[in-house]
């Protein structure tokens, strides 16, 4: 058949191939026949002990209730007895009975009901029947035919109202039970029969009654002639089996009969159909013990033939619930996703919706402040308005997350100069190390820098840095103190960040050598983004190795000890691992216990295309003051790593420096550039280490000074300023006795700080050209709207004011409208305007309505143009009418720019105007320069959230620092900076 | 001369006496920025305008108050009105207060209202006097011949 022919073997015994098929298929038969038959027997021998258990198991059942319900009619026999017979008169009557029975019927659950039939002899009857005012009838209810005695049912429970005054004596089977039952005493059961009434097969048990109480051991004779009579029931076999056999777990699996085995050659069935199809080779049989000794039953239980299809259909039952069951998993699982983004919503709805009240406690605290309070008051209120800010502060902590979980959180490509942006981070932080005490120096550092991530791309080690704070190298010169290879000397987490290149890059002295950095960006031109790489170093406790792999989840902290100690909700690192995912970054940690954290992460952003290099020189000096170009100053500091520092930031304000090691070095310096002529190096200012005056001050600095002093008549005295990390009150007046008149800085240095008090300092000779000096933001961005008409709308007259007179500011035409109806009249078109600020929240039509609705005009009007078919394709596009719309409105939370964006606007700013934020909004409408920006990020977030992502960090290992130094806290942070500036 | 330069360092104690005490912020300085030739009186005109203003505001806001079925609305809008006008200009306590003032709107409690009110209108009559002050003093100074100076 299938079978392929070949030539060699099987083409030979070509004609044996249909014998071998059958054999094999006869073989396989059989194999498989007792495969089954071993399989089968197993299962026999197990369903065969189910089965029994399951038998035993309802025969014991059975035989309970049964017993039960014999036992409560024998507590009947007794309850008539005593009631009727031994009172006088009797307490007993029909109605009493049948309630009585009726609310007694639980315990009997087997019976359907009980009736009492006294024992009336012949000679009574007469007496009876009109006593009762009843005919005694048989069971065919005919007037009973003359017998020796009868049994008139007299008391029965309600059911068995069919057999009032029926002569029990007249059923046969009721006669041979009232005979056996008095004859014995105890409970008798009749053989099965079927039952008057119901026709259901079933047995009729009779307890007999006695008019007296009986003898333990007493006869026969005694008891029949103390007989009163007989209390019996019908127990409805069929249908009570079955209920109760019906509550039993898998009662379809088996059949059960019951037989009356008094005749054991004749059993009688008392329940189950005889004729039923079962499995006879298996079956159990249990005995049942009714309490009638004389008869004997027993219960047989048989498996249901057709068990194999009942298995199938439970199998399918099983398979439908399970399906059930998943449909009813998988909605749960949608309903519970649902849950957890309207978790998010909640979340940041309920903080926007606390932050409102939160701003008007916050701003009755402030005010409250402001009166007259005493100072238990004072610390009171301002105990709450601490907590007020840091409830914010966590609101916002969790707005951003909910908002990064919930996708809200869309990356804006800014442009951004990363030095600003990290001078900024300094300066937020300045204020907080300086409150912790932390400070830069020796016992330990934090470090942050920024380099390309792509070392292969930058051939020379091209990092400019940006030293914000003097360090030291003085871990480094103390050798042999087990001082590590880094900049403060301790170790560090992540060994990369070694001294060498540190001071491979101050030897380089090319912090401004735009050249090479110019170079390598034409190198590095093909590629359109810039990776960027940020580390954090810090030394310190470290985090412990349970905690590290928790560190980025939400609200984790290292153990729950950390916020006590520290403070923090532990959701900072997690938003940072969030922005860091978003601008395509990785984020990661080096950290071991008791040394310190290294934490880095990479950002890819693009390169702004159209940049101009020359620009970044104009941008440089738009953003540092231009004043203080050719000035000399002498940098006082013993320790040159922290010197490089200053000298660096003084450069950047174009200022020449010289660096000497001690007060006697500068101030010979100074002489020699007063006297000699070949070094005309004459200081303007100098720049004392508050560290060097301090140990200076004991040999005799003020001497030195005071001997320096009057050598300067030809020239300009220079001014002496402190440079100081943290500074006593005492310090600080002793500092202006020993002459720093002039001015203290506070670390960190920042170029724009140390420009502000230089001016203060030198403002007293060259205010005018410092003055001049200073770049004026409005005349820079002045010209920017000249010749544009703006429309205003705004219903508050103080507010379209207020815009007017700033839009004015850039050189603009301005209208106002106070409602959006008269600022559409306005836009009818055509119209000369070129660009509209809207107010949001007006009354009538608000903002996001006006501006669909001019969206609404514009199109039709573009439409109209377009079939007017005036104009080729191309410049009709271009001429396409669209109004640039921004939307003015305080509540930047409110107004997301999504919603703006949705309604047809084209960006936003916030009210109060704020001119930068004006003109950076305006710019992008009105072409121009761009600002001092170099980098336009293409998918990174604002270079704000540079900065938080900064600041998250940092702050991390502030908290480290403050534990693991007690005592005068020192470390130092350091930005180098990418070298493209 | 003598008579210019005292009168500008009062001046310059007065404004910074303005800004320490809060009365207003950097936003009153911003306003200050935008003036110049072409629009001399700016910084009057808009404290002006926003003096009308809010006077009005706070009647309506007076008069909403005392109806005997308050419209929280209403002078939820009159007072969202007050404080657009106050950031505006810089008055940085009027603004305070009307912030909290929008909190007791949205919790209906007429009380705190009333009480906001009374502040708001105290602190409106505070600025209103100490602008007038201030302007006054610029009056004299350019009076005097000299030139206002910034800050």
């Amino acid at each position: 058949m299938g079978t392929k022919i070949g030539y060699t073997f099987i083409q030979s015994n070509r004609a044996w191939l249909p014998k071998a098929l059958v054999l094999w298929i006869m073989g396989m038969a059989f194999i498989s026949m007792s495969i089954y038959r071993g399989m089968d027997e197993e299962n026999k021998i197990r369903r065969k002990e189910v089965l029994g258990s399951m038998c035993d198991q309802r025969a014991r059942m059975l035989q309970d209730q049964f017993n039960v319900t014999v036992n409560h009619v024998h507590a009947l026999t007794i309850l008539v007895s005593t009631f009727h017979y031994f009172k006088n008169p009797s307490a007993l009557d029909q109605d009493t009975f049948a309630e009585y029975t009726t609310r007694t019927a639980f315990e009997r659950p087997l019976l359907s009901g009980v009736a009492y039939a006294p024992r009336v002899v012949d000679a009574q009857r007469e007496q009876f029947e009109r006593q009762h005012g009843m005919t005694i009838t048989t069971m065919k209810s005919e007037p009973s035919p003359i017998r020796d005695e009868y049994a008139p049912v007299m008391f029965y429970q309600e059911p068995m109202s069919h057999v009032k005054s029926l002569d029990m004596m007249s059923g046969e089977e009721d006669r041979e039970n009232i005979l056996r039952a008095r004859a014995t005493g105890k409970a008798v059961l009749t053989r099965p029969f079927r039952l008057l009434g119901s026709h259901h097969l079933g047995v009729v048990l009779t307890f007999p009654v006695y008019k007296s109480k009986l003898p333990p051991r007493s006869t026969v004779e005694e008891r029949i002639k103390a007989t009163a009579g007989y209390i019996g029931g019908p127990f409805d076999v069929e249908s009570l089996v079955e209920n109760l056999l019906g509550q039993l777990a898998g009662n379809q699996a088996i059949l059960v009969n019951v037989y009356d085995m008094t005749n054991a050659s004749d059993p009688l069935i008392m329940y189950g159909d005889q004729n039923q199809d079962g499995d006879m080779s298996l079956l159990h049989e249990s005995e049942l013990d009714f309490g009638d000794s004389f008869r004997k039953h027993k219960m047989i239980c048989r498996q249901v033939r057709l068990v194999s299809g009942y298995i199938l259909y439970g199998a399918a039952i099983h398979i439908v619930k399970v399906e059930d069951d998943f449909h009813k998993m998988q909605e749960l699982k949608v309903r519970a996703e649902a849950a957890d983004v309207a978790k998010s919503q909640f979340l940041a709805t309920v903080s926007h919706e606390i932050r409102t009240p939160m701003n008007g406690i916050l701003g009755m605290l402030a005010l409250l402040l402001d009166t007259d309070l005493s100072s238990t008051q004072r610390d009171y209120a301002q105990t709450a308005q601490i907590c007020g800010k840091a409830l914010i502060a966590l609101i916002n902590e969790v707005l951003d997350r909910a908002k990064i979980e919930a996708r809200k959180l869309e990356l804006e490509a800014v442009l951004f100069n990363l030095r600003a942006i990290l001078d900024d981070v300094l300066s937020l932080f300045s204020e907080k190390s300086r409150n912790k005490g932390i400070e830069f120096t020796e016992r330990g550092h934090i470090f942050v820098k920024v380099h390309l991530a792509e070392r292969t791309m930058v051939k020379t080690d091209a990092k400019d840095e940006t030293l914000l704070n003097g360090g030291t190298e003085e871990g480094v010169c103390r050798s042999g103190t087990g001082q590590f290879n880094t900049l403060s000397g301790l170790e560090a987490a992540d060994g990369r960040n070694s001294w060498d290149k540190f001071k491979h890059l101050i030897d380089a002295e090319g912090f401004q050598s735009n050249a090479s950095i110019i170079n390598m960006m034409a190198s590095n031109g093909g590629s359109e983004d810039v990776t960027l790489m940020v580390c954090v170093e810090d030394t310190g406790i470290g985090i412990p190795l349970s905690a590290q792999e928790r560190v980025f989840m939400p609200f984790m902290q290292a153990d729950s000890s950390t916020s006590r100690h520290y403070g923090g909700t532990g959701i900072g690192l997690s938003i940072s691992k969030c922005l860091v995912e978003l601008m395509r970054g990785q984020i990661s940690f080096v950290s071991r216990p008791q040394v310190g954290s290294t934490f880095s992460f990479t950002a890819v952003f693009g390169k702004c295309k159209e940049y101009v290099f020359e620009d970044i020189k104009q941008s440089k000096s738009e953003d540092l003051p231009p004043g203080f170009k050719g000035l000399k100053a002498v940098v006082v500091d013993e320790k040159p790593v922290r010197a490089a520092v200053t000298q660096y930031h003084l450069n950047r304000l174009g200022i020449m420096v010289k660096m000497s090691s001690s007060i006697k070095d500068a101030s010979s310096t100074a002489k020699n550039g007063l006297t000699s002529s070949e070094d005309k190096f004459q200081p303007d200012i100098i720049l004392v280490e508050k560290d060097c005056w301090i140990s200076g001050e004991d040999s005799g600095f003020n001497a030195q000074l005071l001997d320096w002093k009057p050598n300067g008549h030809v020239f300009k005295l220079p001014k002496l300023i402190l440079l100081a990390t943290n500074i006593s009150k005492d310090e600080c007046d002793k500092a202006k006795a020993g002459g720093f008149a002039d001015t203290v800085i506070m670390k960190p240095l920042r170029a724009s700080m140390i420009a502000a008090c230089l001016q203060q300092v030198l403002s007293t000779e060259n205010k005018r050209q410092a003055g001049r000096g200073v770049p004026n933001g409005s005349s820079f961005h002045q010209g920017l709207l000249r010749g544009k008409k703006i429309l205003v709308v705004d219903d508050n007259g103080v507010n379209r004011m207020v815009a007017a007179g700033a839009l004015k500011k850039f050189g603009a035409t301005v209208e106002c409208a106070a409602s959006a109806k008269a600022a559409l009249d306005k836009l009818q078109s055509p119209h000369c305007f070129d660009a509209c600020f809207m107010d949001i929240q007006m009354p009538e039509m608000d903002g996001f309505e006006a501006t669909r609705r001019i969206r609404q005009m514009e199109s039709k009007a573009n439409e109209q143009m377009m079939n007017g078919g005036s104009s080729v394709d191309g410049t009709a596009k271009r001429d396409e009418l669209h109004l640039p719309i921004l939307a003015m409105t305080a509540d930047v939370i409110h107004a997301t720019f999504d919603e703006c964006l949705k309604c047809g606007m084209d960006g936003y700013v916030s009210k109060p105007f704020e001119e930068e934020n004006l003109y950076r909004e305006l710019a992008k409408f009105f072409k121009s320069k761009p600002l001092s920006a170099f980098i336009k990020m293409r998918q990174g977030p604002g270079a704000f959230e540079l900065v938080i992502l900064g600041l998250k960090l940092i702050e991390r290992f502030s908290w480290n620092q403050s534990l693991s130094l007690p005592q005068e806290p020192h470390s130092w942070v350091r930005v180098p900076l990418l070298g493209l500036d | 001369m003598d008579v210019v330069s005292q009168l500008q360092k009062q001046f310059i104690d007065f404004s910074s006496s303005l800004y320490r005490e809060g009365y207003v912020d950097d936003q009153f300085s911003q306003l200050h920025k935008l003036q110049d030739e072409s629009s001399p009186d700016f910084v009057v005109e808009v404290a002006s305008l926003f003096f009308d203003d809010a006077e009005k505001l706070i009647n309506s806001m007076a008069r909403a108050l005392e109806q005997p079925c308050v419209d929280f609305k209403q002078v939820d809008s009159h007072v969202h009105q007050l404080k657009g006008s106050s950031s505006s200009i810089g008055a940085l306590r009027v603004k305070n207060v009307c912030i909290a003032f929008r909190s007791f709107c949205d919790a209906q409690n007429r009380e705190g209202c009333m009480r906001c009110l009374q502040q708001v209108s105290h602190e409106y009559t505070m600025l209103k006097s100490k602008l007038q002050t201030l302007f006054r003093m610029e009056q004299q100074i350019l009076a005097a011949g000299g030139s206002v100076p910034l800050e």
